[in-house]
């Protein structure tokens, strides 16, 4: 009982991470229908500049810890955001209305030339340093296991409700929100009404970049480490939540990135670690043959 | 939306600011280079300028700047200098219609029947010409090597194109049925002592069947879905080679796989060898040539099999399940079958290369088999054109040769210093180059297409004519 509920807080812990990401791929997809590769090493991005504005920080001695935070929130959110807005100006802007495979490839090409960017100037080594936010309640201290609900958990789920709220408000209250949802619908026709569709696309993409922003400095702080390879395969588990939540469903991306994070844990815990990204991959098939709209997705009507 | 297929540097793509409403050009093209300077700087800065270094027990900063401020001075230049060169003309639809590819020219076209034979003629003699220009077995070894290299690429594009450029299913885990040729030939020839030659027809149909297990679970799935399926599919297989330690010896793979022989004459310095048999010198590129030579004969059948095939029912089915899946199958075409030999094909002939790749290596590991081998060979049909062969071997020339290249340039080394290795910058580079061709030519290099069915004389299809179809 002890070790489930411990598997159950690691697990939300892990989800909540894949749901933050989770958002940009189901944004990004909703509105121009492509599923935008470089997202997870934009993640992965996040992660370095975080750990280069810690270190900074600290080598010029602000040791406060929520001072500390607080920069780097705003420092990486606002960085890794205009990493987005460069990389859709860059590789996706042109190709757009140009056959389907095209914005796909360069995506491709995108995730590797960022990866190897990061490669290049961070080094291929793993960055591991000590937690910030050392700590945590334990639960349960007669029982044989306890059980620890960690400071860092804590900050992650908050930070994940507080993100949420604050973005089902901008989409569905204000006029980018509006914007957003019209592309959605209908792109031709959105425009012809007067939206600026480019910039609507630019500022999705700026939105799901920091919403990685967040996602990275969690990650760094819940697991303290990072290296450039970590995009990869985190951004194909998000894009599996992203799916299995229903493909342009904000909640949707949220429940399904906490339904992966359980999976993979429960799975890691009770089966087999060494299985455990086989047990996410084979979801990500499973729900995509058998309920491709997914848990909370429209059903798409083709018409001929 | 339709104005901006414009070429892209390296670094940035065109901001399209109307020259009439500008105050001033000069003073427009400044406030567009700095600004993108600028962009470039802020980008940069954390990532680059302050590399994060473990020293003891705490982390330090080495300083980079340097590289940033000339990235950023660069990037200023590079605009400027692209806005008053290349971005200045004049970009309409019709303009660029007119333009189409270099490739699709009625001078190419004219060409393009030189170029068939020509290419047949120096792959034919590819490794005695590698070894004659430069000079001897010994230096003319790396560029067999590096023919085999291109080659087993070659192959393996042809194979994806059936997939991806005839059937139009975008499959992003070819690399699984390379990984599956690879393991089985090594398997069955350290297990049961089985010849290349055996191995080799065996390692296709088991490619093949898991071509058919892949494809049964993903018929009703198409475009990126699909794409991402086939994704997860490759990375499954590549996690069970893993982890799966007996039986394939897990993360440091299959070793010393013995070599296949040249007809019962094995490679080897002595008596009975196949240097010896024919009276020649020992030396090992005799393997590389007929290695080389293997390839080149399973690539020339690859390649039959699919312009035959074009011709045959099931390969006019595939072309009109690209372009159009509901009216394939409501004129009665079998969509199951239609896919799943398209996927079986393709994925014996990954096989095939498989095979070619475990007996030239002597060693194989996981790790040769991760999703950038599948990208890559991806990108080689996609910037090729897709479904067009010869595009195939040019992009896979640029992509695998070209690259390959940056390791002779000595030149570069001179000019940033000794420390500065291109070889470093190889995925880096590809990767832009994957971008920068996406962004230039969206359909690929050789964009236009021979239609195998015509009335009275046969027209070349222009890359605009092409529908989407649905991939």
């Amino acid at each position: 009982m002890e070790y489930f509920l411990q598997q159950l807080i690691n697990g939300l812990a892990l989800g909540s991470i894949y749901g933050l990401i989770a958002i940009g791929y189901t944004m990004v997809y909703g509105i121009i229908g492509m599923i935008n590769f470089a997202h997870g090493d934009i993640f992965m991005i996040s992660t370095m500049i975080s750990l280069v504005i810690l270190v900074a920080l600290f080598s010029i001695g602000i040791t406060s810890v929520p001072v500390v935070l607080l920069i780097i929130l705003i420092a990486a959110v606002a960085l890794t955001a205009l990493y987005g807005w460069t990389v859709e100006r860059m590789a996706y802007r042109p190709l757009r209305g140009s056959f389907r495979l095209a914005p796909l490839i360069s995506a491709i090409g995108m995730s590797i030339v960022l990866q190897n960017y990061a490669q290049n100037a961070q080094g291929a080594d793993k960055k591991a340093f000590t937690s910030l936010i050392p700590g945590g309640i334990e639960f349960f201290k007669e029982a044989k296991f306890s059980v620890w609900l960690q400071y860092s958990q804590i900050a992650l789920f908050v930070m994940t409700a507080l993100v949420l709220i604050v973005f089902t408000f901008v989409v569905t209250k204000t006029p980018l929100g509006r914007a957003q949802r019209a592309c959605e619908q209908d792109i031709k026709m959105a425009s012809l009404l007067g939206i600026n569709v480019d910039r609507t696309i630019s500022l999705t993409f700026v939105m799901g970049a920091s919403l990685a922003a967040v996602a990275g400095l969690m990650h760094l702080l819940y697991y303290g480490s990072t290296d450039f390879y970590a995009g990869f395969v985190v951004g194909i588990k998000a894009f599996t939540a992203a799916v299995l939540g229903g493909i342009g469903s904000l909640p949707g991306a949220v429940l399904g990135g906490l339904t992966i994070g359980l999976i993979e844990v429960f799975f890691a815990g009770y089966v087999s670690v060494d299985y455990k990204d086989v047990a996410a991959f084979s979801i990500l098939a499973i729900v995509l043959i058998f309920l491709p709209t997914g848990l909370l997705g429209r059903p798409e009507v083709e018409k001929v | 939306m339709t104005d901006t297929v414009q070429p892209a540097p390296a670094a940035e793509a065109p901001v399209e600011t109307p020259p009439a409403k500008a105050p001033h050009p000069a003073r427009a093209l400044l406030k567009d280079a700095g600004l993108w300077a600028l962009l470039t700087f802020a980008l940069m800065t954390p990532v680059v300028g302050f590399k994060t270094v473990a020293r003891g027990n705490r982390y330090e900063f080495d300083n980079n700047m340097d590289v940033v401020l000339g990235f950023t001075v660069l990037v200023f230049l590079g605009r400027i200098l692209l806005n008053l060169t290349i971005w200045s003309k004049p970009k309409t639809a019709t303009a660029r219609a007119a333009s189409g590819s270099v490739f699709d020219s009625p001078t190419a076209v004219r060409l393009k029947q030189f170029i068939r034979p020509l290419l047949i003629l120096i792959a034919l003699s590819y490794p005695f010409l590698a070894i004659w220009t430069s000079g001897g077995m010994v230096t003319g070894r790396y560029w067999v090597d590096l023919g085999i290299l291109v080659m087993t690429y070659v192959l393996l594009g042809w194979g994806l194109n059936i997939v991806v450029g005839l059937a139009g299913l975008l499959d992003l885990g070819y690399v699984a049925f390379y990984a599956v040729g690879a393991y089985s030939f090594a398997l069955l020839t350290m297990n049961f002592g089985m010849s290349f030659w055996m191995c080799l027809p065996l390692a296709g149909i088991f490619a093949a069947f898991f071509g058919v297990v892949l494809g049964f679970p993903v018929l009703r799935l198409r475009g990126d879905y699909l794409a991402i399926v086939t994704l997860a599919f490759g990375e499954i297989i590549r996690l069970v080679l893993i982890n799966w330690r007996e039986f394939t010896g897990g993360a440091s793979g299959i070793n010393q796989i013995p070599r296949p022989s040249f007809f019962g004459l094995e490679f080897v310095n002595g008596p009975g060898g196949f240097a010896d048999f024919f009276g020649l010198a020992f030396s090992p590129v005799h393997r590389l040539i007929f290695f080389y030579y293997v390839i080149l004969a399973l690539a020339f059948i690859v390649l039959i099999v699919t312009i035959r095939l074009r011709r045959l029912p099931i390969g006019r089915a595939w072309e009109a399940m690209r372009e159009d899946e509901i009216a394939c199958r409501s004129l009665g075409i079998s969509i199951v079958n239609t896919k799943l030999t398209a996927f079986a094909l393709g994925a014996m002939f990954g096989g095939f290369a498989g095979t070619v790749f475990a007996a030239r290596q002597g060693y194989i590991s996981p790790s040769d088999f991760t999703f950038i081998q599948s990208a890559l060979i991806v990108a080689i049909v996609v910037l090729g054109g897709l479904g067009s062969n010869l595009g195939v071997v040019f992009s896979a020339l640029v992509l695998i040769g070209g690259v390959e290249m940056l390791r002779n340039l000595t030149f570069i080394k001179e000019l940033f210093g000794d420390g500065f290795d291109p070889v470093q910058y190889r995925m880096l580079i590809f990767g832009l180059v994957m971008v920068v061709i996406m962004v230039w030519k969206p359909r690929g290099l050789i964009s236009s297409r021979t239609p195998t069915i015509f009335l009275k004389e046969k027209k070349t299809v222009t890359s605009d004519m092409i529908s989407e179809g649905h991939g």
